[in-house]
């Protein structure tokens, strides 16, 4: 009988905490996620599922605990390439068009093998509205086109923050199509939500926020 | 193209790009700074009396004080926008170092406010009646000061980024900051127009330039990373 | 051997521990500092002989000279604080940093002000813009910049951090403008006046200043535990230190 060694998880998490003003905000969390792997981050309003998101993206330092990337403690240099945060702020400039916005992503982040910004821009339904200023889309479009971004730039690990936030049926739809396609070529991803979500392709695995 | 972080030149040159695009489609607001400038110069003949001996003596001073205002209205928006929807996250979470980053966003600011300044200088040093011989040295004097105020104002816009500001705190922030550079470009204008050799300030002022070119990008990231709490 | 230092220091940068140890030279440094103090400015203005140029006039440096002595000691203790603060975190830190700046803001402006008066008897006027009175001006501007940075922050230690970055680039900035303005006055003649310095320092005038020296250095450090121990209190609040200072408060 083969005894299957033991994949090392993408990213993993020890007793991560996170303090402001020194009250924590949530309870000391661990949890291991691994490549090809879904997961959902549930709590109530407030119990810090965003600081968290934001932890982990690295725009919040850690408090107390350990994050693990590939088994080797976690190093913003090394990993950079390799996250892409989606927050309620989408970091797209209004006064520019989607086309334009991507560009510059492209520009900073490089490309996904065989991406095109007409290709993505049309996967997430935006076709027709490439040269629109995103300041005059509507707020679901403005959220295809950020979506439009992680389809563009090359990740492994997706940090979505209330993914649905302004979508229709349609575009919950395509969000979901799009995490399990990314988890079918070995990424990750973690998505926070308010409301009930249900993915393609059975359970994700589920992370509880405690206060 | 292939999966793989771009190169960092091609980044700069994204960033540039985008910032001097955007400043472009709003580019009713470069007129600002310029209309001010324009403005605070006219009232200085009113108030002191248009005699020409007087408005000559103090011309390279009140130019250079009046440029340096002006871009300190505009210096305040420099993240602002990127703060409020999100890009100045996004840039923090890229692959690209952070410090040479925000030095394309320094330089595209200093392009879109300080560069028409340095343009319509020789007409407002010509309104207080400022010799033309030493306009040259003035307008020297301007690009090397505004970069370097520029710089220097970045690294406190950074620091004040996301709290509820106040221009104010700024101005008190920066006001000892700038000093060095108004007195060495005032100083290189008051030389040349006394006909003294005026290469001493200058040089001086092109030290700091360099000095601030290497460091203030560094300064202003680290500065940005502690107003967003990373 | 040398080992004890930095456990030591380790130690009291524990609120807590710092909170006992500053409570219990607090009262001895207030009441040093004011018998000093006292008898500093009885030898400064009553047993020290008048200056033979400037007559009775030069007494106020036996204030202005210390002022401005305290203003660059605190500077410097801001800006080694801040450092501190900036690179290990460390809460004692921040918090005597952020305190240090209105004690050094408050010395700047006496030194501003006695400047001022003295310079008015002795050269005509109540202001002179040579490199060391500009620097003064300058450095008083730091401490405000830095008072008002760090209580524009909602998070205190986010904003004592800010602040405390500010404070670094405010000491080195400030023997650049001092060495920019130097450079100016020689442009601009005829605006070299110098303010500080009686012609000659005789033993009498010599022992009052240098005690009112060490007395605004204790009234530095008397004033300086009162604040931290206050925002140690504030910013610990809720955790059992604290809780059991204010019930065993409550019991007396």
């Amino acid at each position: 009988m083969t005894v299957v060694a033991p994949v090392t998880p993408l990213l993993e998490a020890r007793a991560l905490s996170f303090h402001r003003q020194d009250e924590p905000v949530f309870a000391p969390l661990d949890f291991q996620l691994h490549a090809g792997e879904l997961a959902l981050v549930e709590g109530d309003n407030g119990s810090g599922k965003t600081t968290l998101m934001r932890l982990l993206a690295g725009l919040l330092r850690a408090g107390e605990g350990e994050l693990r990337w590939r088994g080797q403690p976690l190093q913003r240099d090394d990993c950079a390439g390799e996250i892409q945060f989606l927050g309620h702020q989408l970091g797209l400039k209004t006064d520019l068009s989607p086309r334009e916005n991507l560009r510059f992503s492209r520009g900073l982040h490089g490309c996904r093998d065989g991406a095109t910004i007409p290709g993505v821009l049309a996967r997430v339904g935006l076709r027709g509205y490439e040269d629109e200023p995103v300041r005059r889309l509507s707020a679901g479009q403005k959220k295809r086109a950020a979506l439009a971004r992680l389809l563009l730039l090359p990740a492994t690990l997706w940090l979505l923050d209330e993914p649905y936030a302004n979508l229709d049926r349609i575009g919950i739809a395509l969000v979901n199509e799009l995490l399990a396609e990314h988890t079918a070529h070995g990424g990750a991803a973690m998505v926070t939500s308010h409301g009930a979500v249900s993915f393609h392709g059975g359970q994700p695995r589920r992370i509880r926020m405690h206060e | 193209m292939s999966e793989h972080a771009a190169s960092l030149s091609r980044a700069c040159a994204a960033m540039l790009r985008r910032d001097l695009l955007l400043a472009w489609r709003r580019r009713g607001d470069i007129a600002m700074p310029v209309l001010y400038a324009l403005i605070v110069t006219t009232l200085f003949p009113f108030a002191l009396g248009p005699e020409d001996t007087l408005l000559l003596r103090i011309a390279g001073g009140v130019v250079l004080v009046t440029v340096l205002l002006a871009m300190l209205l505009a210096l305040d928006a420099m993240f602002a926008s990127d703060i409020e929807d999100g890009s100045l996250e996004q840039l923090v979470l890229s692959p690209q170092p952070l410090a040479p980053m925000l030095g394309m966003k320094i330089l595209a600011h200093w392009i879109t406010t300080a560069l028409p300044l340095i343009v319509i200088s020789p007409l407002m040093a010509a309104m207080l009646h400022l010799p033309a011989a030493v306009i040259p040295v003035l307008m020297l004097a301007l690009l090397l000061a505004t970069p370097l105020l520029s710089l220097l104002g970045a690294v406190l816009v950074a620091l004040t980024a996301g709290t509820r500001r106040s221009g104010m705190l700024l101005a008190l922030m920066l006001l000892p900051l700038c000093v060095p550079a108004v007195i060495f470009a005032a100083g290189a204008v008051a030389a040349a127009q006394q006909g003294l050799p005026w290469l001493a300030p200058i040089s001086w002022l092109a030290a700091g330039l360099v000095l601030a070119v290497v460091l203030a990008p560094l300064a202003c990231a680290a500065a940005l990373r502690i107003a967003l709490d990373a | 051997m040398a080992n004890w230092i930095p456990l030591w220091l380790h130690k009291l940068s524990s609120p807590p521990t710092f909170y006992r140890f500053a409570g219990t030279l607090q009262p001895w440094a207030t009441a040093l500092a004011l018998l000093t103090g006292a008898i500093a400015l009885y030898g400064g203005l009553v047993l020290a002989p008048a200056d033979y140029q400037q007559g009775d006039a030069y007494r106020i440096i036996f204030i202005h000279v210390p002022s401005a002595w305290m203003s660059m000691f605190i500077y410097g203790v801001m800006g080694l604080a801040s450092f501190i603060a900036l690179v290990w975190r460390i809460k004692l830190a921040e918090v005597v940093a952020m305190e240090s700046a209105p004690i050094g803001a408050a010395f700047t402006f006496i030194t501003l002000v006695t400047g001022s008066l003295w310079g008015r008897p002795m050269w005509g006027t109540w202001w002179t813009w040579d490199a060391r009175l500009t620097s003064e001006l300058v450095l008083l501007f730091l401490f405000l910049g830095v008072i008002g940075l760090y209580h524009a922050f909602e998070d205190r230690r986010q904003g004592a951090r800010a602040a405390a970055f500010l404070a670094l680039i405010g000491i080195i900035n400030v023997p650049i403008v001092h060495f920019s303005v130097n450079w100016w006055n020689t442009l601009h003649q005829g605006s070299t006046v110098k303010v500080f310095g009686p012609s000659k320092m005789s033993g009498d005038m010599l022992w009052p200043l240098l005690l009112m020296m060490l007395a605004t250095k204790l009234y530095y450090i008397a004033s300086l535990f009162r604040r931290v121990r206050t925002d140690l209190l504030a910013m610990e609040n809720g955790k059992d230190w604290v809780r059991k200072i204010a019930e065993s408060e409550a019991d007396r």
